[in-house]
């Protein structure tokens, strides 16, 4: 089998514009999935710590549920199997008059998806904290919901920067499976310039170098940030 | 989703149990051959000179930097083009999951071998024992001792990383469900289903890790 | 024993003699018991501290000191008995436990001070959240305290930049801000190097000086002996000892004390 080789393709309308919608799209999975899942998963994680037994089964029950199935197929039962689910009217308004069902249901799957780890690293980020800090709050008199809020919730999230860019890494990555609903981001958009080209060398590999850029990006801004607030006197940052 | 037909289920249980054979299959050797690749990337990250070194960072810090579904494309195209023939989907996806998973094995081992007090090394050296030697014996089998929860852990992950072989249409357990589920028209059924089985098996296998680290901890 | 009975009676029973007023216990402990499950931590711990007195407890570890100074401010709850701190008990239901631990100060062996906040910002974050103090007479309560003990010029610094021994004494500079009605240490120069320790004893010493309430767990002796009034010894979850600092360092009248304080003091 040979191969013909043609790298005009990456910058000739259409495919270039497909590669950018492709971008976009990308971008904005994962930017909105990454704030659904901050906010849920620092909830379930400070959940998981609390003193009430319910609210420790609760958030375990979470994670539990969400780390042990697949991402895809999470994906599959928000976009076919809730509609059905819901009461009628609800249900079809989503089939139907929904706009652009497909990202919602991408965002909510990754979202929730990606907050039971982020739980799961905010669990372990206040848990590392140990427990003479949360006694000496509670010695001068702090209720329990401000020595989270000045305390433990501070120093926890200096703790839990490091796992929380590669989780927001994962996020980037996993946006990848939106095309399995019909979202053509980045990677769908390089399958599809692919089949219709033949010239799927040159198509993954702007793809791929996309991802790289971004990753890059990524890890040293928030290597920047970790500088910013670290604790001032403790182990410098390499 | 009520009318559970029982003849459909005797009829689409062979189909299901051979996507879930294939779930298996790629699992295991997935994690054989990932996990070699990985260890011998972490070695060469440690012990090996600039060139080397550099080479096997790259090549971790690349792979973990794209999709899975993407190297999954790369090597549905690249592998037939590289032997000359076409070849199955189970080949080519089996060869991107052991690219993919090594550069995650690698650095789990790499830590491992990063925890081992440095003097063991020095130790068995000063033994006579030739660097290869060296690490075969005394360095690794500290280290994946050490990670082994963390390595379990990342092979659950791979378990479930299988499902996205959806998108070049190989028939695991995840892509048998969805192929019957559209055939028979039973959605929320199936994939229900499907939600259950990976529940069940993911759940048990976790916290039989947890149970294994507890008991490793305990003595 | 004869004169702490006495004392122990005096503080219990209402005013034996007209002439001195004697103040109401600030902390009174009465058959005080806990238990982790099947494993007794106290058992039946009776003590009490007047307004102005400075109570050392001393014991080998694991006599549960710490557990009873903890016990105090319900840091540790327990299963029988009673605690009460000026007319509040710390094991009913209803009391405002978060309330009353601020009116008592605590000093922690491993300071606890707040790593991601100023030296300024430790001491002063009570004080505005909880007593709802502006940040100005905050901050300059927070100032005071701070050149009292001796670390005027550390104000912007955080902790991690300090030793263990300044630490502490902001630390202690912490409690103080809340104005509390008593103090409670535990262990506090435990986790010092040797040097340093002095410097938080001094404090320790002036606290006492100015009529502080202080219930004091620690290993150092001689802070006991010429600082505090009384010293309470322990022992397996028990009270053995209760008295004078002075009588029981010239005769303690159980085996176990004596034993302890030939090991201890023969540093």
């Amino acid at each position: 089998m040979t191969y013909r080789w043609d790298w005009s393709v990456l910058v000739s309308e259409p495919y270039l514009g497909w590669l950018l919608t492709g971008l976009g799209w990308t971008l904005l999975v994962a930017g909105a999935a990454w704030v659904l899942a901050l906010a849920v998963g620092v909830t379930v994680g400070v959940l998981r710590t609390l003193p009430n037994r319910a609210a420790r089964t609760f958030g375990t029950a979470y994670v539990e549920t969400f780390r042990n199935v697949p991402l895809l197929l999470q994906l599959f039962v928000w976009y076919f199997v809730l509609p059905e689910l819901l009461p009628a009217p609800v249900g079809n308004w989503i089939k139907r008059d929904l706009p652009l069902p497909e990202y919602w249901t991408a965002v909510i799957g990754l979202g929730l998806f990606t907050a039971a780890r982020v739980a799961e690293q905010t669990r372990a980020g206040i848990q590392a904290i140990g427990r003479g800090q949360a006694m000496a709050a509670a010695a001068s008199g702090m209720t329990l919901a401000q020595s989270y809020r000045y305390i433990l919730l501070p120093i926890a999230a200096r703790n839990v920067l490091p796992p929380l860019t590669s989780e927001f890494l994962n996020v980037v990555k996993n946006s990848s499976l939106a095309l399995t609903i019909g979202l053509l981001e980045l990677t769908g958009q390089s399958r599809q310039i692919e089949s219709a080209t033949f010239h799927g060398i040159e198509a993954f590999t702007a793809a791929t170098l996309t991802y790289v850029v971004l990753t890059t990006v990524v890890i040293v801004a928030l290597r920047a940030v970790e500088r910013l607030v670290a604790i001032p006197g403790l182990m410098a940052r390499a | 989703m009520s009318d559970v037909d029982p003849d459909l289920i005797k009829a689409v249980a062979p189909f299901l149990w051979n996507g879930l054979l294939t779930s298996f299959g790629l699992l295991l050797l997935a994690m054989a051959g990932g996990g070699l690749l990985g260890t011998v990337l972490a070695v060469m990250r440690i012990a090996g000179p600039r060139p080397v070194a550099g080479l096997a960072a790259g090549y971790v810090n690349g792979l973990r930097s794209v999709p899975l579904i993407m190297v999954i494309f790369w090597f549905y195209l690249l592998v037939p083009l590289v032997i000359g023939r076409p070849i199955g989907a189970f080949t080519s996806a089996l060869v991107a999951f052991v690219i993919f998973e090594a550069a995650y094995y690698a650095e789990i081992i790499r830590a491992g071998i990063q925890s081992v007090p440095k003097q063991q090394l020095a130790a068995a050296l000063a033994s006579g024992l030739g660097p290869l030697q060296a690490y075969r014996f005394v360095i690794l089998p500290q280290a994946v001792r050490k990670m082994l929860p963390i390595l379990l852990s990342q092979s659950i992950a791979l378990f479930q990383d299988t499902s996205l072989v959806y998108v070049v249409g190989l028939h695991d357990f995840m892509t048998a469900v969805s192929v019957t589920a559209n055939r028979e028209g039973h959605l929320v059924g199936f994939y229900l289903f499907a939600v259950a089985v990976y529940f069940a098996l993911c759940f048990v296998a976790s916290q039989s890790i947890q149970l294994l680290n507890r008991q490793s901890v305990s003595p | 024993m004869t004169i702490s009975a006495v004392r122990l009676a005096s503080n219990m029973a209402s005013p034996i003699v007209p002439a001195a007023v004697e103040q109401p216990a600030t902390i009174e402990i009465a058959r005080l018991s806990k238990n982790y499950g099947a494993i007794e931590v106290l058992n039946d711990c009776s003590m009490s501290i007047r307004k102005g007195e400075a109570v050392v407890v001393c014991g080998p570890s694991g006599s549960g000191k710490s557990t009873l100074l903890k016990c105090v401010n319900g840091l540790e709850t327990f299963q029988s008995g009673s605690i009460v701190v000026d007319s509040v008990s710390v094991g009913d239901r209803n009391t405002d436990l978060t309330r009353l631990r601020s009116r008592i100060g605590m000093v922690f062996q491993h300071f606890e001070l707040y790593p991601h906040l100023s030296v300024l910002e430790n001491i002063t974050l009570a004080q505005v959240k909880v007593l709802r103090r502006s940040k100005a007479e905050a901050g300059e309560k927070a100032m005071t305290l701070l050149r009292r003990v001796g670390l005027g010029d550390k104000a912007g610094c955080h902790p991690a930049q300090l030793s263990g021994g300044q630490q502490q004494r902001v630390a202690i500079a912490r409690a103080l801000a809340m104005d509390p009605i008593a103090m409670l240490f535990d262990e506090p120069t435990s986790a010092l190097d040797p040097e340093m320790i002095k410097d938080v004893l001094d404090v320790m010493t002036e606290l006492a000086g100015d009529g502080m309430t202080m219930m004091v767990v620690t290993h150092e002796m001689g802070f006991a002996r010429h600082v505090a009034d009384r010293v309470v010894f322990m022992d397996g979850g028990r009270i053995l000892e209760d008295a004078p600092s002075s009588v029981f360092f010239a005769q303690p009248s159980t085996e176990r004390a004596r034993v302890f304080l030939s090991k201890i003091l023969r540093q």
